[in-house]
This record gives structure tokens, C-alpha cells and sequence, in this order.
């Protein structure tokens, strides 16, 4: 049976809704595939708004791997603002994807990814709106499987009620497993009912209601295990290993809407080994994958036809780290010029920057942001996080920029990481005033800026600093109001230093998500509940909204807001993810956390893509290896079409 | 040593000369009546790129494609008669660039018309334009005495919320015609026959108004909100305006002579 568009229940909605285009669909680039032609169809969901959620690649990349396939089709969905959300519980209008306007509920899957934390309670405003059951424990066999994905899944736990199944890592081979055992299980007649579909899926992703939790009577977790045989104890990640063979996306949805990244996207490597002890991404995504410049060059090629962007971003956690990198930009640049298409790297570190990259990017004569995260200000508290750049290494980096043109350079740095003192902190102004000092010299110009910005530090799973305290979040506003008064105290540098921050109390309950348990869900409820929506817009978020929630929801229990986030774990707490497996073995992150907080200075590591393998455990334990270049393959520069020249 | 001047022209930035202006009718149908002014904008920015059309550039910077607009229909509101002009490097046939960028657009942003114009501006000028606007809920007796004594009216003040403040505007001095269209023209009409069949044929009224280009801009809400004030007549829904046609007064009043 088709189930009908709710477009004409929406539209006369939308006259009354700010930007309604985010809500219409209709994309270069989207489809809509026919609804009795899939077997298997899946609603992707991004919770947060459109113009978040549609440049997020992992939906994009899943959309197109989904809807390749025969018998498969994928909508997108995305939170809806809360004028709407107004606006359909007055009118009953159920959660509906922008692509055909199918209702959620019709769907078979519900496919949420989650790059922060602070999306939580979005999810349980698209599953009320959807019509479907909060609870995984109350929904029936005519709901939407709801499936987790992304960054912010690999703790699952304080929303592990809300969610039947989670994938932990890479979602490409993942969801066609996933859609291949849904097929088979409906194809079967529905074999043991919801129930049988879960089982089914265990063994190939992550089903929190076959795991019971108990915890000891100070609140610390005893056990976590399986309820049922046929489940295994512990979940491994997916790893996608070749990149070049899953160049997604091949054709990216274009928005009419404005959206945060207006540009072609395609990620050049997957992975990081820098070793950040901070870094979660650098940990769950080990190890590192290059897609080849030629792979690159083609998906650049016809990803810019096909959208018709003027701007490429070469995306990865480091992207100056791809082993090609320079002649990668070389060759785009080379191919492009003269079309007014511009590249940009948004993430670079400091001590990979480099002239070449410097001309390459401004060739076209933009000079998009460029930003750098040396992340502490002082050198010491950059070995404790084992973010080895030098302040030599940072000041070269930015005389280049400014000698290359760039007039303003942005600094990111975090507050409150583990043994970080005010002077810690302080000695970002000193770093500041070097780098315009230096810039100014190089430039030859008085009018160059740079803009600190700095955000308090969210302990997160999976990292060497999953055991430490979280700074409270008083002391992280104090640092950061004596920042603001050291770099404002210099007159003759002030003006051009420019000084974003963003306060304590967010990340304090970004700690409380990040690092929660199950019984967090009840505090998410309770926020939710009381209105929270969009927890990641400093607009919308409400400190006192989730103190209440914590204290009413964690009533009678011996755990509190403190003791999830500023307080310390040993190694032999069991903590809510260790039945997780991202391949980190646990013993080397524990060292790594020690060695980062030795009283004689912090032990480094280094780059395993250069040095020898120090034994994080990644690649025995999930049967995967580095794949890095270089190929010594260039593309044709000369011509728009890469056309592939050996050296 | 002279202090370098960053800001210096690069020789490689030089963008070449346009060549050759069209003008391009295009509409804006169905689900993309939502698009806003920059919305559209976006879109043909990405579309000519898409179509792979020869489009000049701005000099400078931060380089723009020669794109200019006429003033576009407000969000919400349909259109078959907006118009822009581009700028090309290279001449080309005006059929093919039609079809070229009407296929790198959206669906609902389409082209109908391109044509030359060394002034890359529409011939005859964009005095006033006429719009159709569907009224659920209202009832055609009604609307025929509110627009009977809307256009005897000497002046119909109206007050519009905007970005930078209350406007107050006279929304009789703008219109030039105004009319009900007969309930029998309703089904035949695709627009108001989907909706009448939404609200019921007697609640579904259809007004035709010629309205002038005057500045600042009366809108056709605002002209149902002096009916609205004036005569009582409110939809039951939002109303559904397309632009049907924009050209020089006389062209759309079927005026002749000066």
C-alpha cells in the first residue's frame, strides 16, 4: 500500500513557520524512490535542525549507499523548529521526511546519527512527534526499528532505553547488513515478532535491552550482561577498510535552503592517529584510512558538476595529514583556476601547514577561514594532552598565513583539562599577542587579526581522559573571565585580538551525556519533558532546565550531576561503555591516562603512521591495518577532468 | 621598502568581460513558493555552475557570478513571472541556455523564457504585476461587495510588520484593477480548484488584482489585510497568491496608447 504524502497537511502550516524551504524538500540531488518498490526503507535522521543536519556527510553517504540498492529506499527527516513543532501538535501532523512527506511511523527504520551528545532530547521530540513509543520496551511490532549511529553513539547508555539497536563506527556496510537481515526476517513472515528481528540483530550491532546493568550501592556499575544467550558480551565497531571503494557521496544533496557548510565535501582520509588524548574522534575511528588522490580527484570532478558548489572541502580529522596532501591541493587548484572554485581544508593542524597548502588554497584568491587548534596555551599542558605542537611550530605557521595574505587566523583552545592550572590558561594571551607580533612583521601591516576561542573540555568514552574529573564549571568561567581581561589588558595588541568563549555550564552537562549511564535516560526525560529542545543552541539551552531534571530524576539514587562529570574513576570501575568495543585496548588507554599525568611531565606518543605501532590495540583486535600512500599518482591539473598521470 | 599591498588585483583573478545579457523568466511553483529572495538566489548561483553555463564574474575578492534580480515574489508566494538577468563570457543560443538551466534547477524553479536584451534589463520595464490569489473560507458574495467597496475607496491605510519596524502603506494607491474570478473558473483553475476541493466549492473565492511596483512595495497581503480591516473578509487558511504576469501597466491592463 503507498502511504500518502502529508504535504497537504503541512503546507498550510508553513506560511506561519520561520524559513519554511527547510521543510519542502525538492533538493538537486534528493529522491524518492517508489514506496512499493522497497521491501526495506529506511528514514534517516539527522536531530537538529536542516541547516545542521543536511550537510552532515554520514546521512548524505548512507542516503545514496541506501538508495543505490534495489528494493531499498531512503528519506531524510530532520528536527523540526519549535514554531512547528507548535504548529503539528496542534494540527496532529506527525513527524514527516522532507523527501516524499512519508510519515516516520511507516517507515521500518528509524535511522538517528548522532554527532553530539546535545542532541538527546531532539530524538525523543522526533519520536513523540512520530508517534512512536519513547520506550524500546513499549513499541510493537508495527513501529520503526529506532537505530543510533555516529560519534555520540559510542556511549549509547543514557539514551540505551530510547533506542532498540546501536552501531558503533563506520555505517556504510553496516546498514546493508542491517537492511539484509530486516528483509530476510520480513520475507520470513516475522519470525518471532519484534523480538526475533533483535535477536537477529545482536549479533551484528549493539541491542541495549539484551544487556542488564546492575550497580553497587554507592552507584558505581558492578556488571554489565547479556539476558539472553545468542548475545554476545561485547559489541565490536565497524570498520570501512578501502575507502576508494565506497566513494560516497557520488552526488550531494543541494540545499535551496542556506545551511552551516555551503560546499562540496569529500573526505580525504578516515581516522587519526595523532594520539590526542582529548580527542575522541582520534580515538574510535583508528585506524587511518587515505582515500587515493585519484579517487579524490574524480569524486571532486563530479561532485562540483553535480551540485554546481563553487568551494571543495578536502574534510578529515587532520586533512593536512593525508600523506598526499600537497599535491592534492596542487592538482585541484591547477584544475580549477580561472573557474572561481575555491578548496578549503576546515580541519588543519598547526605543524602540517605548510607554504604550498598556504598558496593552493589562496589561488583562487579567497582566502577562507583558517583555523588552528593548539588547544592549550601553554607547552606543558599541550604534552599532557599530548597535542605536540610547539609554540616555534605555531608561530611559523601563521607568519606563513599572514605572509600568504590571510589577515585573520582563529586559535581554538579548551578550558578546564586535566592538571591545567589559571596560568595554563593565561598563557594563551602571552601566545596571542606573539602571533600578531609575528604577523604583523610578516605582513608588513598593522591591520592583521586572530581570534581566540576557546570552550570548556568534555571528558569523553574511549579516550585516555575517560576516567578524569571534569573541571567544574565555576572554575573553567573564572579562567575564562581572566583571559578575557589579559587580553583585553594590552593595548597595543587588544583591538586585534579578537576572544570567543563559550561558558562552563553546557559542557558540564555535555559531561553528563557524554559519560552517563542508563540511568540518565530519566534525567533526559525529565529535561525533555520540561521543554528542552535543541540543547546544543545557546538559545535554547537552560542550565536550571537540567539541574532540575538531574535532581528530580536522580532522586534516591546515590549518583548526582557531580558524580557523573567532575568526578575522577580508578581502573577498576567498570565503566557504562566497557561492553563497547571500539578496539582501544583498555589497559593502553589507562597508561596513556597515567603517563599524560606523571608528576615529572607528560610522557609523548607518537604517530604510529611513522613510527612503530605502540599497541592501542585497534588493528589486531578489529583485523584492520593503516592504509595510508603516497601513490605517486597526479591528476591532470590542466584539465577539469582528472585524468589520472603517472610520475 | 613600500609597505605590500595585499589587496593588490592577482593577474590570475582578472575575470572575463560579459559579452552578452539575457534575461530569464522563470517561475516559482509548487513546494519551492517557499524559497525566500536568497534562496532563489542560491539556487540559480548553483544552478548556472550545474548547467555549466559561460557566467561572468565580479572582479575582486570574493568573486560573484553576474547574476541581478528584479524584485522577486515574497516568500510563500508563487510566481510565473519573475525575471533576472546573467551575464556570459561567451555568447549563447537563447533556447539552449532555457533548457540547460531549467534542467540545473530545482523542480518548481523553472525557466520559461530566456531572452536577449543588451540593456539586461526586461523590455518595457516592470511597472506592475498581476496576481491571482486564492481565499479559502471566503465566500464570493462576500468577496465581491469587499472588493466593490475596496475600489471605491479614496485611500486604504495599512500598517506591515518589517525587519525595521511598522510600515504604513496605502494599499488602494497601488491597485490599478481588481476583481472576483466567476466560482466556475475555480475548478478549471489547478491551483484554486486543488484548494477549493480542500475547503468546499462555495468557501473558495478567487480575487485578480493588477497592482503597481510603487515603493516601498505594496504587497498583495497587504491589500487583504485592508480588505480584511475594511470589509471583514478573512481566509480560513493561508492564501494561496501567485504572480501570474509582471510587465508595464498598460501591458497588463490591456490599456492602449501612452
Amino acid at each position: 500500500m503507498p502511504v500518502e504524502s502529508v504535504f497537504p497537511r503541512l503546507e498550510p502550516l508553513l506560511p506561519r513557520v520561520r524559513k519554511p524551504i527547510q521543510y519542502v524538500g525538492g533538493e538537486v540531488g534528493s529522491v524518492v524512490k517508489d514506496w512499493d518498490a522497497a521491501d526495506v526503507r529506511w528514514a534517516l535522521c539527522y536531530p537538529d535542525a536542516y541547516e545542521v543536519g543536511l550537510p552532515n556527510q554520514g546521512i548524505q553517504i548512507l542516503y545514496e549507499v541506501l538508495n543505490e540498492r534495489d528494493g531499498v529506499l531512503a528519506e531524510r527527516t530532520y528536527t523540526v523548529w519549535p514554531d512547528l513543532e507548535g504548529l503539528m501538535r496542534e494540527t496532529g501532523l506527525p513527524q514527516f521526511t522532507v523527501d516524499a512527506h512519508r510519515p516516520v511511523s511507516a517507515f521500518d527504520v528509524l535511522g538517528v546519527s548522532f554527532a553530539t551528545e546535545m542532541a538527546y532530547t531532539n530524538l525523543l521530540t522526533v519520536l513523540d512527534l512520530a508517534g512512536i513509543p519513547l520506550f524500546s520496551s513499549e513499541r510493537s511490532v508495527a513501529h520503526p526499528l529506532v537505530i543510533a549511529g555516529g560519534h555520540a553513539a559510542f556511549n549509547p547508555e543514557p539514551i540505551a532505553d530510547f533506542l532498540d539497536v546501536v552501531v558503533l563506527g563506520d555505517g556504510e556496510q553496516a546498514v546493508l547488513a542491517i537492511t539484509d537481515l530486516i528483509r530476510g526476517w520480513k520475507r520470513a513472515g516475522q519470525p518471532g515478532g519484534r523480538d526475533g528481528l533483535l535477536l537477529k540483530l545482536a549479533t551484528v550491532a549493539y541491542v541495549p535491552r539484551f544487556y542488564d546493568v546492575s550497580y553497587h550501592s554507592d552507584g558505581r556499575i558492578s556488571k554489565i550482561v547479556p539476558n539472553r544467550s545468542g548475545v554476545p558480551a561485547t559489541v565490536s565497531k565497524y570498520t570501512v577498510m578501502d575507502l576508494d571503494a565506497w566513494p560516497y557521496p557520488r552526488a550531494p544533496i543541494v540545499p535551496v535552503a542556506e545551511t552551516v557548510h555551503e560546499r562540496y565535501s569529500v573526505e580525504i582520509f578516515r581516522g587519526c592517529t595523532r594520539g590526542c588524548r582529548f580527542c575522541q574522534a582520534g580515538m574510535i575511528t583508528r585506524p587511518v584510512r587515505e582515500r587515493s588522490i585519484t579517487t579524490i580527484g574524480s569524486m571532486v570532478a563530479a561532485g562540483v558538476a553535480a551540485s554546481g558548489f563553487d568551494e571543495v572541502g578536502l574534510l578529515s580529522l587532520s586533512s593536512a595529514d593525508h600523506s598526499e596532501i600537497n599535491e592534492i591541493a596542487v592538482d585541484l587548484a591547477d584544475c580549477y583556476e580561472g573557474t572561481n572554485v575555491g578548496l578549503s581544508l576546515p580541519s588543519t593542524r598547526v605543524d602540517a601547514f605548510n607554504v604550498t597548502l598556504a598558496d593552493e588554497l589562496s589561488r583562487n584568491g579567497r582566502r577562507s577561514g583558517l583555523t588552528f587548534a593548539p588547544e592549550g596555551g601553554s607547552e606543558r599542558l599541550r604534552k599532557v594532552i599530548n597535542k605536540m605542537v610547539t609554540e616555534e611550530d605555531l608561530i611559523r605557521t601563521v607568519t606563513t598565513a599572514y605572509a600568504s595574505g590571510w589577515r585573520q587566523v582563529k586559535l581554538y583552545f579548551m578550558c578546564g583539562l586535566p592538571t591545567e592550572t589559571d596560568a595554563d590558561v593565561l598563557a594563551i594571551a602571552q601566545l596571542a599577542r606573539r602571533v600578531i607580533a609575528a604577523g604583523r612583521a610578516a605582513a608588513g601591516r598593522r591591520d592583521i587579526r586572530c581570534t581566540v576561542s576557546i570552550g570548556g573540555f568534555v571528558p569523553k568514552p574511549h579516550t585516555p581522559f575517560q576516567w578524569a574529573a571534569q573541571c567544574e564549571p565555576e572554575v573553567v568561567d573564572a579562567r575564562l573571565r581572566a583571559l578575557g581581561g589579559a587580553l583585553r589588558a594590552d593595548r597595543a595588541y587588544g583591538k586585534a585580538i579578537g576572544y570567543r568563549y563559550h561558558d562552563g555550564r553546557p559542557g558540564q552537562i555535555e559531561g553528563l551525556l557524554s559519560r552517563g549511564d542508563r540511568r540518565v535516560g530519566g534525567v533526559i526525560l525529565a529535561a525533555w519533558r520540561d521543554g528542552a529542545r535543541f540543547d546544543g543552541w545557546s538559545e535554547h539551552f537552560s542550565y536550571e532546565r537540567w539541574q532540575r531534571s538531574a535532581e528530580s530524576a536522580l532522586v534516591g539514587e546515590p549518583v548526582d550531576l557531580a558524580w557523573y562529570t567532575t568526578r575522577e574513576r580508578d581502573y577498576s570501575e567498570v565503566l557504562p561503555w566497557d561492553h563497547l568495543d571500539a578496539g582501544l585496548d583498555r589497559d593502553w588507554l589507562w597508561q596513556d591516562w597515567q603517563d599524560s599525568i606523571a608528576p615529572e611531565g607528560a610522557a609523548e606518543v607518537e604517530d604510529c603512521r611513522w613510527t612503530p605501532c605502540y599497541e592501542c590495540g585497534v588493528c589486531p583486535a578489529m583485523g584492520t591495518e593503516i592504509q595510508v600512500g603516497p601513490t605517486g599518482v597526479r591528476l591532470d591539473g590542466r584539465r577539469l577532468l582528472p585524468v589520472v598521470v603517472g610520475r | 621598502m613600500p609597505e605590500p599591498d595585499l589587496r593588490r588585483p592577482n593577474p590570475r583573478l582578472a575575470q572575463l568581460p560579459a559579452v552578452q545579457h539575457l534575461v530569464v523568466r522563470y517561475a516559482k511553483r509548487g513546494k519551492m513558493r517557499f524559497a525566500s529572495h536568497r534562496d532563489v538566489a542560491r539556487a540559480f548561483e548553483r544552478g548556472v555552475r550545474r548547467a555549466g553555463l559561460p557566467i561572468a564574474y565580479s572582479a575582486g575578492f570574493s568573486p560573484h557570478p553576474k547574476i541581478s534580480y528584479a524584485g522577486g515574489a515574497p516568500t510563500g508566494v508563487a510566481s510565473e513571472a519573475e525575471y533576472l538577468s546573467i551575464a556570459l563570457t561567451v555568447r549563447q543560443a537563447e533556447t539552449q541556455v532555457c533548457q540547460r538551466l531549467d534542467a540545473a534547477l530545482p523542480d518548481g524553479i523553472d525557466v520559461i523564457d530566456v531572452t536577449e536584451e543588451t540593456s539586461g534589463a526586461p523590455k518595457g520595464g516592470l511597472e506592475a504585476s498581476e496576481w491571482r490569489v486564492v481565499l479559502p473560507g471566503v465566500r464570493p458574495a462576500a468577496a465581491e461587495q469587499a472588493v466593490a467597496s475596496f475600489l471605491t475607496l479614496g485611500e486604504a491605510p495599512v500598517e506591515r510588520l518589517t525587519d525595521k519596524g511598522v510600515r504604513c502603506l496605502d494599499a488602494r494607491a497601488a491597485v490599478v484593477e481588481m476583481n472576483v474570478i466567476d466560482a466556475d473558473e475555480i475548478a478549471a483553475d489547478p491551483d484554486g480548484g486543488q484548494r477549493a476541493a480542500m475547503t468546499g466549492h462555495e468557501d473558495c473565492t478567487i480575487i485578480r488584482m493588477v497592482v503597481l511596483h510603487t515603493a516601498p512595495a505594496v504587497r498583495p497581503e497587504d491589500i487583504l489585510t485592508a480588505l480584511r480591516d475594511g470589509n471583514g473578509i478573512a481566509a480560513s487558511s493561508p492564501p494561496l497568491t501567485t504572480r501570474l504576469a509582471q510587465g508595464s501597466r498598460a501591458l497588463l491592463t490591456g490599456e492602449t496608447g501612452s
